[in-house]
């Protein structure tokens, strides 16, 4: 008995045999599979990594653009701030989920869905309006590009997810299940040869001992048989006829 | 799924000038029980302040993209670390007098680290 690691609790069957290698063959496959999941997963993921870092640079700049041109706007208008955030109603920009799939894993992604509205259009009646107009501008184009960053975000961490997950399935696929099914195989194929040597062993002491007893009653009809020809022998003998000397008599001394 | 179709809003923690920028932007909304979805956080405000308007912004259903000014990020660091969940999408934001440190950023923090293994 290979009693070598943990193996599954089932009784050592052929067709037990049968199901686990089908059920070993399966995890091979699976394995297989979510390997090539991971590695799908792993290019995606690298590619946004690399555009969430450049997109994290670009909204530094954008944003002190932004900054600025608010600048611009107070030393025009005066602080608009009290009014803008008085002002606030109802968003007119707005962004829209889509999703992508990637191998199996949806990403959302952010859509701006801006509504032209008639907001803050009082906001520099007296000056500075042409400021107030290029800052909403200048804004709304920042939070364009904060938007695609927050779509590209949001991937990489469903992504970074999705992946762990993978791995973990992949790893224990590979250091558990699969091993565990191994032995159960080398577990059942050991026992079944060791039923099957117990099996000859048996018929072979089953044949010796009926060879034995095939001997034994032999010897004894044998023995019987003489007995029954000396019985059937001595009422001849009795009778008068026969050989005297055929037989061997108890009674003869010589 | 169905969740994600709902979230449309962006809502922001941050100071004065970025919030009056992004207002600008036409990304102010006040809802009908007068709840805001922006916070502007001064030398004043206290740090529970902050930490319960981040609370509630997270766990609304309608928001699908926060973002904060990455110095007030700063004062709840341990919040925003721990923050995980894929929606809303957390967006650290420089601020005018804050310039952007890529290094404080919880996510490329991450994507640093996942970089150097």
């Amino acid at each position: 008995m290979s009693g070598t690691g943990p193996r599954e609790n089932i009784f050592p069957t052929r067709m037990a045999l049968t199901n686990t290698k089908l059920r070993l063959k399966g995890a091979q496959t699976g394995h297989s599979l979510l390997a090539k999941k991971r590695d799908a997963l792993t290019t995606r993921f690298r590619a946004i990594l690399r555009r969430v870092d450049e997109a994290k640079r670009k909204m530094g700049r954008v944003m002190q653009l932004a900054s600025f041109s608010l600048a611009e706007v107070t030393y025009a208008t005066g602080d608009i701030s009290y009014l803008v955030q008085e002002q606030a109603k109802s968003a007119s920009f707005k962004v829209k989920a889509r999703q992508e799939n990637v191998s199996g894993v949806v990403l959302p992604a952010f859509e701006v869905d801006r509504v032209p509205g008639s907001d803050f259009n009082l906001t520099g009646l007296g000056r500075g309006g042409q400021q107030v107009l290029k800052a909403k501008e200048v804004y709304a184009k920042a939070v364009e590009t904060l938007v695609e960053l927050a779509s590209l975000q949001t991937a990489f961490m469903i992504l970074d997810e999705v992946i762990r997950a993978t791995n973990r399935r992949v790893n224990a696929i590979e250091h558990v299940v699969i091993p565990r099914l191994e032995n159960t195989i080398k577990y059942i194929t050991s026992e079944l040869d060791e039923m099957d040597r117990e099996e000859f062993f048996r018929l072979k002491k089953v044949q010796g001992k009926k060879k034995r007893d095939a001997e034994a009653s032999e010897a004894l009809r044998k023995a019987l048989g003489a007995q029954e020809e000396e019985a059937s022998a001595a009422p001849d003998v009795a009778g008068g006829g026969g050989d005297l000397l055929g037989s061997k008599d108890e009674d003869v001394i010589f | 799924m169905a969740t994600q179709q709902d979230r449309n809003l962006l809502a922001v923690i941050g100071d004065e000038d970025s919030v009056t920028g992004l207002l600008l932007a036409g990304i102010g909304n006040v809802g009908q029980d007068q709840k805001k979805n922006f916070l502007v956080v001064d030398s004043k405000t206290q740090i529970p302040v902050i930490e319960q308007a981040f609370e509630e912004f997270t766990t609304r259903k309608d928001i699908a993209i926060l973002l904060i000014n990455q110095h007030i990020a700063e004062k709840i660091r341990p919040m925003v670390d721990k923050y995980q969940a894929a929606f809303p999408a957390l967006l650290e934001i420089p601020s005018k007098d804050h310039p952007y440190d890529p290094s404080k950023d919880s996510i490329l923090k991450r994507v640093q680290k996942l970089f150097g293994e």
